[in-house]
């Protein structure tokens, strides 16, 4: 089970508490774009073992959208924050390389 | 502690309760001065619920709070926001019969709600003036308490009778696990 603390209200709640938005930080490609890259956007997603960014939205407390730094293999959760970023804040990469020494950024 | 009074928790539901729901930039020091004079409290900061007599105000999200007043009131109280409030945007509406509210009196009302929602409620981490939202069995609820052993909820109005069933059947006596017996000393 995972216990995650929404950046909204502060709230550490539990996983029922919350429901799942997919892979974070994706990039849209829309009209105009190359089949390939508008077929990735719709159906290619990572699916690593290991450290993952999520998108999760508070649904049964304050509702809104946040996003989520854990690992898939030991569901240990580095971290939290705005989901008004398209970015990954370096205070949660820090968090992550203190944990996981050999992880890189893929994106 | 082995008096019957203590162990049982009466469960009402106050149809009288009227309910604003306001959102907005809850910075603006516009709305905080109508919304702390119209309710007659402070302003609740995250997660705080200020709640006296059956009026004041809640904290829901970073945009929203609700406000509880007595149903009579709504009307004016609304009127009042549209004077006042009319250049500062914000969405204020009576959500009365939108939401139904209940009472939970007695000192095991933690008992009650602990066994569906999943939060700590002893005294330590849930105390007097704080509010969670979170879901009771399977559905959305608030709470907050308004005195010591005393606890109001809040739901969609649609499950308020599944919600008073829920509650009256988590109320019964005898049924409580008594998680909470060792955080007694502290309370």
């Amino acid at each position: 089970m995972l216990s995650l603390t929404c950046p909204n209200c502060g709230v550490q709640g539990e996983e029922t508490e919350f429901a799942p938005g997919g892979e974070a930080h994706l990039k849209r490609f829309g009209p105009g774009s190359a089949e390939e890259a508008f077929e990735g956007y719709l159906f290619y997603r990572k699916n690593p073992r290991g450290v993952h960014f999520e998108r999760w939205r508070h649904a049964f407390g304050c509702g809104k959208w946040f996003h989520v730094a854990r690992c898939t293999a030991t569901l240990e959760v580095f971290g939290s924050y705005t989901a008004q970023t398209s970015i990954v804040p370096q205070n949660i990469i820090d968090a992550i390389k203190a944990r996981r020494p050999d992880w890189e950024m893929d994106q | 502690m082995s008096e019957a009074t203590s162990e049982t928790v009466d469960i009402s539901r106050l149809s009288e309760r009227g309910m604003i729901t306001v959102r907005g930039d809850l910075t603006s020091v516009d709305l905080q001065y109508q919304l702390t004079s119209l309710a007659g409290v402070d302003m609740p900061s995250e997660r705080e619920a200020k709640v006296e007599d059956g009026r004041g105000l809640v904290w829901m999200s970073p945009d929203e709070v609700l406000m509880v007043l007595p149903k009579s009131d709504v009307e004016g109280v609304l009127g009042t926001f549209r004077e006042t409030l009319g250049a500062i945007h914000h969405l204020a509406v009576d959500v009365s019969d939108a939401r139904a509210v209940f009472e939970l009196k007695g000192p095991k009302w933690r008992e009650v709600i602990a066994k569906g929602a999943p939060v700590d409620l002893s005294p330590k981490a849930f105390a007097l003036g704080q509010m969670r939202r979170t879901r009771l069995g399977q559905v959305a609820v608030a709470f907050w308490m308004t005195e010591p052993d005393t606890a109001e909820l809040v739901c969609f109005a649609s499950l308020a009778e599944f919600v008073s069933n829920w509650l009256k059947m988590a109320a019964k006596a005898g049924s409580f696990p008594d998680y909470l017996k060792e955080y007694k000393n502290d309370a």
